[in-house]
Order: C-alpha cells, then structure tokens, then sequence
C-alpha cells in the first residue's frame, strides 16, 4: 500500500467553501502540494488567507469539497473519521495555536495518553514520555496541570504529545501564536532540532521569523498559492541580505 | 562608525586595533566587522575635525603607534549624539518606487516583484536565525542586534503582504 518513493504528503486540487453566515467564504480555492519525507514547509500569508484550512484539511480535521490527499503513497480523502482519528495518533502528529491539552489531565498523563491509545505498552508510553520531556526541558513538571505551565511550557508539553508515537508528518498550526518573542524563538529552536533529525513538518504561520526557519515557504493569498520558494543557505551577497540589514552606518 | 569610536574612547586613550577588539566584543560575531582600515582612516578624520588628539608612542621593534584621547569638543560632539534621537528606518524606497513606476512601464508585474522581493527577505531571515543561533548566548547586545534586524525584516515582509492583498485585488 505504501510506496516509498512517493511523497510524504500531496494533494491535489483541494477546494474548501465554509458555508456560514452571510457569504460563502472559499478558503481553499484549488491548492495541490507535494512535501518530501525530511522536507521543513511553511505556510505563510495573511490572516483569513485560508492556510489554517489548508492544514485541517491536510490534517483530516476537515474535509475538502473537492480534491485528492494522499499519505505516504495512500489515498487518505476517502478515510473515516475514526480512520483519520488513528492516523493523527500513528501517521500525524498535530501543534495548535492554543495548545489544547486536556485540562484535568497531568502534563506526563498529556504526552502518554496518545501513545496508550495507540496501544503502546504503559511501560513503553512512560519511557516515551519521559525521554521527550527531558528533551523539551520540562522535567520535574510531570506532575503539575496544564494551567500551571506558561503558554510556552504548555506548547511544548503539546509538542511533546505530538511527536510521542513518532509521527512521520508533524503539521503545527501557528504553534507560536500565543506566545510572546522568547516562546517563539524556542518554539522555533525545538522545531529545527526535529526537524534535523529528519521529522517532517508543515508550518503554518503569519510569523515571518517562523517561517525562516524552514527550507521551503509556501505564500498563501486568499485560498491560493502565491509563491513556492525553496531558500538557501548560501552566503550572503554584499551589501544586501543579513550583513547588509546589520551594519551600522557612519 | 565616528560617533562608536567616539563613545569608546569616552572610557579612556586607546589606539586603533584596541578600537576594533572592543568593538567586535561588544557586538559579537554577528555584527559586519570593520576593518582596521577603516578605523584609521575614521580616526584620521576625527583627529582633523578636532574630536580627538592623537599621540605617537614609540615602540622599539614596530613602527610608532598613536593613542587617541578624546577633546571637550569630542565630549561635547558625544553629549549632543547622546542628546538626539535617531531617524526613523526609511521604508525600502528603491522596492517601493519598481513597485509604484512597473504597471506603466509594462515591463515588470508587480505580483513577481512581490514574490521576488519576498524570497531575497526570507532568505535574509533565515541568515539572521542561523546567525542568532550561533551567536553566544551571553552576549545580549549582539542578541538585540539580530533580533532588531529580524523584527525589522518582518515588517517589511508585512509589508509587502499588504501590498500582495491590495494589488491582487485590483487584477
């Protein structure tokens, strides 16, 4: 069923009208992707632009009207939602604006639970959860509730349910929209660490700073792709690019 | 660079290359450095426009070096340059007069502008956050450094995002 040289995920032709009150908005107007395995895309452009759509849709969270989406080589568009719910525990892992973790549940209860609902021994889940906390830094808050973490400790216990069951695609959904400048630069730093590791991720998010961190920016305009630009690492020219923007001038 | 060279002899004479360390340990690696050329030829000016005086020291084996210490005019030129605020960051003319002048001409669109003009920021954001990220951590000034010329690039990008929504609509 899987095909290893297919891409991790790609879609195509994606269309998504919200029906709501007053006009019908069309946040996804004909959008097809293609993201390689270890591949690092973000997804920027304008709030309302549709790239939060874009991700639940990719994500299963919401279904497209029109269009194909296929996981690692498998046509996923027709799935279930209880199929979907399955691959966001084993296939996907997901990072949202808001966190939401479960409020009445410990920070170590947060991080194992998804991994005893994909039946991983209780044993197997903890050691799990212990090894990614420690490589978030959150050890010692095992115990402690969700609402007694800062918004930058509660995004990376999220990422920490998020990655337990080693996900092959992460999607993070403006993973540092509640978070103040520090919370996004570590928001940032932990997403390329994984991200050097091989985990791939789609980003989206408004945060241009953000954005530089991946190896392809993908610019969202009203339901459409804009641009699809690849950035270097190469040196920059003189006089322009970074040491350009940091000299002083007499 | 005249007013910085100013401000670090605030602290007392130094020579040149003195100059150029302090400056480098101060801003980090991140920041352009200066050659030692320029800091001379810089040190040159400020000694004719009479901000500072220098002195020959002789030096048995190398050739004589100068020690610079600060005039009351040089004190004065630093307290009025303390006294000021800065001018405002200029909105990138030369982008924004291709982006005004290009439906007339026919010869650019401006949507490609945009995008091109998009992907020469990201690329100098993702140099900045490699910069921040190799940055030692205990120098703050040089942290605010990059951080300021991220923010700055952000809203430029911003920027040109409103541009992308105003000019779409239009076509």
């Amino acid at each position: 069923m899987s095909d290893s040289d297919a891409p991790l995920l790609r879609a195509e032709g994606l269309v998504k009208t919200h029906h709501g009150e007053g006009a019908p908005a069309h946040a996804v107007r004909g959008v097809g992707l293609r993201v390689t395995r270890g591949e690092f895309v973000a997804v920027t452009g304008p709030s309302g632009a549709g790239k939060s759509t874009l991700l639940h849709l990719l994500g299963g969270l919401q279904r497209p009207d029109e269009g194909s989406i296929w996981l690692d080589g498998e046509r996923a568009d027709g799935w279930s939602e209880a199929r979907w719910a399955v691959e966001r525990r084993r296939r996907i892992g997901i990072v949202f604006q808001f966190f939401n973790l479960v409020s009445d549940l410990s920070v170590a209860d947060n991080v194992e639970l998804p991994a005893l609902l994909a039946g991983v021994p209780p044993k197997k889940a903890r050691a799990g959860r212990r090894e990614l906390l420690a490589e978030l830094g959150l050890e010692g808050k095992e115990r402690s509730m969700p609402r007694e973490l800062s918004g930058g400790e509660q995004q990376r216990v999220a990422l920490a349910r998020a990655l337990v069951n080693h996900p092959p695609l992460l999607l993070a959904d403006e993973p540092a929209g509640s978070l103040d400048s520090r919370g996004t630069r570590e928001v940032m730093r932990l997403l390329s660490r994984f991200h050097q590791r091989g985990q791939t991720i789609v980003l989206v998010t408004h945060d241009a700073r953000l954005a530089s961190a991946a190896d392809r920016v993908i610019s969202f305009f009203d339901g459409r792709i804009a641009d699809d630009a690849t950035l270097d690492a190469g040196p920059p020219p003189r006089r322009a690019g970074a040491s350009g923007v940091l000299e002083l001038r007499d | 660079m005249r007013l910085p060279l100013l401000a670090l002899l605030a602290r007392g004479p130094a020579h040149g290359y003195e100059l150029k360390q302090d400056l480098e340990q101060l801003l980090g690696a991140a920041y352009p450095q200066p050659n030692v050329g320029q800091i001379y030829v810089t040190l040159g000016r400020l000694e004719k426009t009479g901000l500072i005086e220098g002195e020959a020291i002789e030096q048995s084996s190398r050739p004589n070096k100068k020690v610079y210490h600060l005039t009351e005019a040089g004190h004065e030129a630093l307290r009025v340059w303390f006294e000021e605020t800065a001018d405002e960051p200029r909105v990138r003319d030369e982008f924004f007069m291709k982006l005004a002048l290009a439906p007339q001409t026919g010869l650019a669109d401006q949507i490609s502008l945009i995008n091109r003009q998009r992907r020469q920021y990201l690329n100098t954001m993702r140099q900045l956050s490699k910069l921040a990220a190799a940055e030692d951590r205990d120098n703050r000034i040089s942290h605010l450094l990059i951080e300021g010329a991220m923010l700055h690039l952000q809203a430029d990008l911003d920027w040109l995002e409103r541009c992308q929504e105003e000019l779409e609509e239009l076509q």
